[in-house]
């Protein structure tokens, strides 16, 4: 009985607070959006039938009503089964990475309720393939975008089909060398497991692996689509990219989907490079007996975590320009793979040395305490000769207007 | 016109320095901007909330009013001028003999339909005894086409509201007539 009612108790909260929290953080988007530009932002509406205003949080109600009250219209030169598909295909997707990421560390058992174990705060806890399910899934989602511009029968839409496929296959690569330190480190790919191996050794994967981390999070932008790497939807070029053909509820399935996309990025960050649940001196390591009390201080450090990555990326959508699609392109696959290759050379070699049965334990003996800032030197030397490389190697022609220097009639490749 | 025509003008791109090629100053300026900004005081007037700060009230362009003389009659005199001007052909002016010795002509109606207005003010400037003017009541609304057509009595009301914060320009020669 519990064997089936506690993952389908955990898929409820988990689907609930994913989509509240998705419609939260695009209020909170409009609002950090109207700060950077010094205006206020939605503040009005509250309780509705009050003038209680609450500093706007009643508007994901009022826009979610807003949508749904929109005509669902269909254009008629669609392709009208995949038209249909594609935010179906993407929604979940979105949606079904949340059964191996992690909202916490564990609950203490509930005798009363007839669950002597643990609960794991996650929907499929002994899922030993996590992170390639993660990546598995982020692929699916980029069909839904291929989909969508596709079946729509669009020019706009084609167009930025045509980018997030290019965009979001060049960067899976480096996204996933990104990752491949931390899996390594760890020896696994579950996602609790690695948050217990950051709260054991006390030492965050951001602190030995910056390099790693840096990958994965540019990666991790141009994944979701988030600006700088917004191609796919550029309102300036493309209309509204893949979903220009769309309206109504389906429209919000898209943006929902994009918006759980930079969730389960922030969730990843977090998980993966920022020690997960874990805060020294304060939850404790993965062999702390849990308590109740203990179990909502992790679920909060985590998702204080999660919050501060998400405010960056709301922060970063307002500092930068867009890149161009070849700058784009030129930045997954001749900066970010090579340096990600690099990487997990460097740290492949490294955890090698470090490891006891090999080295005979020499860093221990020698270092003792000093240990652990030993382990995250040659990360960060590692970040500063990999900035170094790619100042170093820069073209000194970046500029790609037609050349006035060179007589192009006089040339032979003219003949 | 092409690559080589003579008239174009070539920039050289600007020699980026060693921490420019690391991306760095770009980047950690354009956080810095934003967060700046993040912080700053916000420039949004809250409506309902708060009234918007007319920095000069004698130039702004609201919703007009006819001035009085001395003796609380209409100032105007019928000339028609205003109504000439008018580029929206928003006033309407039927003119009469004037009761009063001191002028000829005075206005028996006057109409500005503010939808038609464009409150562009020449009717201000073409007035030669300055009897119609602009004041600066922003929030003008009505709930019907009929209603937002101001005559003679409503416009002189308007003059009557706001004439204590909003003196008659040409009060410093207020013996003309």
């Amino acid at each position: 009985m519990s064997l089936l009612l506690v993952p389908l108790v955990k898929i409820a909260i988990i689907l609930f607070g994913v989509m509240t929290a998705a419609a939260y953080f695009v209020l909170l988007e409009r609002r950090v959006a109207a700060w950077v530009q010094d205006r206020r932002g939605p503040n009005r509406v509250g309780i509705p039938g009050t003038n209680i205003r609450l500093f706007g949080l009643g508007q994901p109600l009022a826009d979610g009503l807003k949508m749904i009250l929109k005509e669902e219209y269909t254009p008629a030169h669609v392709d009208r089964g995949l038209y249909l598909l594609a935010p179906l295909v993407m929604m979940s997707a979105a949606l079904a990475v949340f059964a191996v990421i992690p909202c916490g560390s564990t609950l203490p058992p509930i005798p009363a309720l007839g669950l002597q174990e643990p609960i794991a705060m996650l929907v499929a806890p002994s899922f030993d393939v996590g992170m390639i399910y993660v990546f598995a899934l982020s692929s699916i989602a980029v069909y839904g975008v291929i989909l969508g511009g596709w079946a729509s029968n669009s020019k706009y839409s084609f167009l930025g089909g045509l980018r997030s496929s290019a965009q979001l296959i060049a960067y899976e690569l480096p996204l996933g060398l990104g990752l491949l330190g931390v899996v390594l480190a760890t020896g696994s790919l579950r996602l609790d497991a690695i948050v217990a191996e950051q709260a054991n050794t006390g030492v965050w994967f951001a602190l030995s692996q910056p390099l790693g981390m840096l990958i994965f999070m540019i990666s991790a932008f141009a994944e979701a689509a988030r600006l700088p790497f917004d191609l796919p939807e550029c309102e300036q070029e493309l209309v509204g990219g893949y979903h220009t053909e769309y309206a109504g509820m389906k429209l919000v399935v898209f943006l929902t989907a994009e918006f759980i996309h930079m969730i389960t990025a922030s969730f990843l960050i977090s998980i993966l490079f920022l020690g997960g649940w874990h805060f020294w001196g304060l939850t404790g390591n993965a062999e702390t007996p849990i308590t109740w009390t203990l179990a909502a201080i992790r679920v909060g450090v985590l998702f204080a975590k999660v919050f501060a990555v998400i405010f960056f990326f709301m922060m970063v959508r307002w500092s930068w320009p867009r890149f161009r699609y070849d700058q784009l392109l030129a930045l997954a696959w001749k900066v970010l793979l090579p340096l990600g290759l690099l990487n997990l050379v460097v740290l492949a070699i490294l955890i090698e040395v470090q490891h006891p049965q090999v080295a005979g334990g020499w860093l221990d003996e020698r270092f003792g305490a000093g240990r652990a800032v030993v382990s995250w030197l040659p990360g960060w030397l590692l970040l500063v000769l990999a900035f170094m490389l790619v100042a170093w190697l820069r073209p000194i022609m970046t500029d790609n207007r037609p050349r006035t220097d060179v007589d192009l009639l006089d040339s032979p490749l003219q003949e | 016109m092409k690559a080589d025509d003579p008239r174009i003008h070539w920039i050289a791109e600007p020699k980026l320095g060693l921490a420019g090629s690391m991306y760095l100053p770009l980047v950690v300026g354009g956080l810095v901007t934003t967060a700046k900004h993040l912080l700053s005081p916000k420039v949004t007037v809250s409506y309902p909330d708060q009234e918007p700060e007319i920095a000069n009230r004698s130039i702004y362009r609201g919703v007009h009013r006819l001035n009085r003389d001395g003796q609380g009659r209409v100032k105007c005199v019928a000339c028609f001028l205003c109504a000439t001007a008018c580029p929206a052909h928003c006033i309407d002016i039927v003119g009469a003999e004037s009761p009063w010795p001191d002028r000829e002509k005075y206005p028996e109606s006057f109409t500005i339909d503010e939808l038609r207005c464009i409150y562009c003010g020449m009717c201000e400037e073409a007035c030669p005894v300055d009897a119609i003017e602009l004041t600066s009541l922003y929030n003008l609304t009505g709930r019907s086409r009929e209603e937002m057509v101001f005559d003679k009595e409503k416009l002189l009301s308007v003059y009557d509201a706001t004439h204590k914060q909003e003196p008659m320009r040409s009060a410093a020669h207020k013996g003309a007539p």
